[in-house]
């Protein structure tokens, strides 16, 4: 009785937030309706803004729906190149849907899984909602669902499309020892517009006065092809193949502020890759695509070998070409002559 | 109170320890291995042990845990088996990214890519495992067997590796490692310790390799300068398996019929081995030959120590290049050791160094005397090293007790 009038009261004081704030900073919800962040038809609770990136991880071809949700009055913090500084509340919600024809986009859409990064007190927590018989379903230990389509070459096919586990969803998002969102860094949410309207409602603060970095569309021919390359290795591979990330071993890395040719794979030698180098001796082979390890392991879809080595079970043709053509029009960098003064290292 | 908990219909269950809240969970056989297993490496808690019995897993997929202070343990390696043979993911099949982490009693096969993992632990015994490509020595198989990276307190005892690609036991990147009391064979490398400083080697068999026991360092890593390694107490046994590595890595670059070699390293001693029936190098000390850019890297062996061990029947048929010849010009047969005599490198765009420790060996060897790194085989001038008394050894690396005490 009492519990039912203060509800009224709180909703007579400020219009009912739909978004379950205590349970999504307290408890891994069973279901994902739990947290109230869509109604039943997938329409965004008030207050969840979808936004967009210029360049995407590739996914076996899903198309992924991108919402934001900041606790009203808390805005974010620009940075460039890494994920924005989102405050202690913050969800950052991924829907990931096929169309059943690949030839048509956004039609027909069937939806898989639902990704959520929570921001905590205690740091993020990643959870992943699966559709089972109407319902999105919280799967800790991830799931194989095949996903039937008409491909672009208009033939039936078989996505064996995996869902990751929740140590997965870590070794994709760790930085150092914490988690950390990867997609919404403020060059790859630059596209002229979105991040003025987050700056006029609120929503982040520090941007820039020119709007700031940029991270190309690696998709827009009209950009320039290095911009193009780079901004497609920084998302499909610079998250684990950076000095704080799970590659960071490899000495292989490929975030966009990497400038070190060696570690940016240019006549780099391969150390660990065992098989994985397919007998080439670079992981990039200036002007010889197909000498090199980086593109031998795009090329694959067999585990050992594929990079990445989760989160996709085909090959990303037009992200393959887009390389290839990088690497080819890539100069071999004959060795500098030795420089004039050379600093001792030291020891 | 004691309480008694009745098994649910499930095959995961959890038993309330009385002590502590340390748990153990239990996982047997049956339908939907990949779910309940990765399910009890998501819900584990600190302190907690993942017993998993006896009983062939088959899993599609890798597993994975990040919950610190966990033991897994199964039935024994050859009881309970973690069958990859169709992985259709991930590049390994068990990836261990948390801190004092005991994996323990498995068989683990057919992984598509290596076969344990971890990386960035502090607190890593992967004790009584069994890796193994059972299709036999492939270019094909994974790359390493156990494969701890950038970690620290590494201990891998009394496990057995077979069949991958590269090496059976690799540590990379690591500091404070014990290899002790296992065996590799029909890897290409049976041991390798690679970039990673203060470990000891000790008590193993590799057999059957291509190159029994490597040390190496290699440039261009977040961690390197390799050192202070120890390798005592090894049967290295005829480790002359063709090298079936994909060209390219640099394990593909070790000839056939090497029993121990040290590439590139500071501080490494090699003593009180048995080293038997390798048809090369019994012991190659050599410096990384391949050009390189980075400044801060030194390619050279210094400080290296070759003393006390058993050396029979090595070195009758070298596959190193230009080994025919040396081997003809020395009488037919390669001494034990053979040092490529390099003491000098240039900086990158920089200035030449020249070495900082010497190489010494109480057994018969030769050094190719090449000088400056770089210099091609076919300017070797061998000569015979001289002998130097045997030197004595040194502290060995101690673990963690709470890690060992969990390893016994």
């Amino acid at each position: 009785m009492k519990r039912a009038l203060l509800a009224v009261l709180l909703i007579g004081a400020a219009p009912a937030p739909q978004v379950n704030r205590d349970l999504l900073m307290s408890a891994d919800a069973p279901l994902l309706a739990d947290y109230g962040l869509f109604d039943a038809t997938g329409r965004p609770a008030p207050g969840v803004m979808p936004y967009t990136l210029n360049t995407p991880l590739f996914s076996d071809g899903a198309e992924k729906y991108r919402y934001v949700w900041l606790p009203p009055g808390t805005p974010a913090d620009y940075r460039a190149s890494t994920a924005l500084a989102f405050p202690v509340g913050t969800v950052l919600i991924k829907r990931f849907a096929f169309p059943a024809d690949a030839r048509a986009p956004g039609q027909a859409m069937t939806p898989i899984e639902t990704r959520l990064l929570i921001h905590r007190p205690a740091g993020w927590a990643a959870l992943s909602y699966v559709e089972e018989g109407g319902q999105a379903v919280l799967k800790r230990a991830g799931k194989r669902v095949a996903v039937t389509q008409i491909g672009v070459d208009g033939k039936a096919m078989t996505i064996d499309y995996a869902v990751p586990n929740q140590n997965q969803c870590k070794t994709c998002h760790q930085s150092g020892e914490a988690m950390t969102p990867i997609g919404p860094t403020g060059g790859n949410l630059n596209d002229g517009r979105q991040l003025q309207m987050w700056q006029a409602s609120g929503r982040l603060v520090g941007l820039p006065a020119n709007g700031g970095v940029r991270l190309a569309r690696w998709d827009n021919a009209a950009e320039p092809l290095e911009a193009r390359a780079r901004a497609y290795l920084a998302v499909n591979c610079g998250h684990c193949h950076n000095r704080a990330g799970f590659a960071s071993n490899s000495g292989l890395w490929l975030d966009p502020d990497e400038t070190e040719p060696a570690h940016l794979g240019i006549n780099k030698r391969p150390v660990a890759a065992g098989r994985g180098s397919g007998g080439f001796s670079f992981s990039i082979a200036p002007g010889q695509p197909d000498q090199s390890i980086l593109l031998h392991r795009m090329l694959s879809s067999e585990p050992g070998i594929m990079m990445p080595q989760f989160g996709r079970s085909l090959i990303h043709d037009e992200g393959v070409a887009l390389l290839r053509k990088w690497i080819a029009a890539m100069p071999d960098p004959t060795p500098a002559a030795p420089a004039a003064a050379a600093t001792p290292s030291g020891r | 109170m004691t309480r008694r908990l009745l098994p649910v219909s499930a095959l995961v269950m959890a038993i309330a320890a009385p002590a502590s809240h340390a748990k153990m969970i239990h996982v047997g056989p049956g339908g939907n291995a990949q779910e309940k297993l990765q399910t009890a490496f998501i819900e584990a808690a600190p302190g907690d042990t993942i017993h998993i019995a006896a009983g062939r897993y088959s899993l599609a997929d890798g597993l994975s845990l990040d919950v610190d202070n966990v033991t897994v343990k199964g039935d024994g390696p050859g009881a309970t088996i973690l069958d990859f043979t169709a992985q259709k993911g991930s590049g390994e099949g068990v990836l261990i990214t948390s801190d004092a982490v005991v994996l323990r009693d498995l068989g683990i096969e057919n992984p598509a890519g290596n076969g344990v993992k971890s990386k960035g632990s502090d607190g890593i015994a992967l004790v009584n495992l069994r890796v193994e490509w059972t299709g036999g020595p492939k270019s094909t198989n994974g790359a390493y067997g156990l494969y701890p990276v950038s970690s620290r307190n590494v201990l891998i005892d009394r496990s057995l590796v077979k069949g991958a690609s590269d090496a059976g036991i690799y540590v990379g990147q690591s500091q404070n490692i014990i290899v002790r009391n296992s065996r590799a064979e029909m890897n290409v490398a049976g041991i390798e310790i690679e970039n990673s400083y203060d470990a000891d080697v000790i008590g193993n068999v590799a057999t059957n390799n291509a190159g029994g026991i490597l040390v190496f360092d290699l440039p261009d890593l977040p961690q390197q300068g390799g050192r202070n390694v120890l390798i005592t107490g090894n049967q290295v046994l005829a480790n002359n398996h063709p090298n079936f590595a994909a060209p390219g890595n640099i394990v593909a670059g070790v000839p056939s019929g090497t029993g121990v070699m040290v590439m590139a390293n500071d501080q490494v001693m090699v003593t009180g081995n048995e080293v038997t029936g390798n048809n090369g190098n019994a012991v190659m000390i050599v410096a990384y030959t391949q050009a390189f850019t980075d400044k801060a890297y030194n390619p050279l062996p210094r400080g290296v120590t070759v003393a006390g061990n058993k050396f029979t029947g090595n070195g009758s048929k070298p596959a190193f290049k230009g080994g025919t010849e040396i081997a003809a010009a020395v009488g037919g047969t390669v001494p034990p050791v053979m040092w490529d005599g390099i003491t000098r490198y240039v900086v990158p765009g920089g200035a030449e160094r020249a070495a900082t420790g010497g190489i010494s060996s109480d057994a018969p060897g030769i050094t190719l005397n090449l000088g400056l790194q770089g210099t091609p085989t076919s300017q070797a001038r061998p000569a015979p090293l001289p002998l130097a008394a045997a030197a004595g050894t040194r502290a060995a690396i101690v673990l963690p007790a709470e890690l060992e005490a969990r390893a016994k």
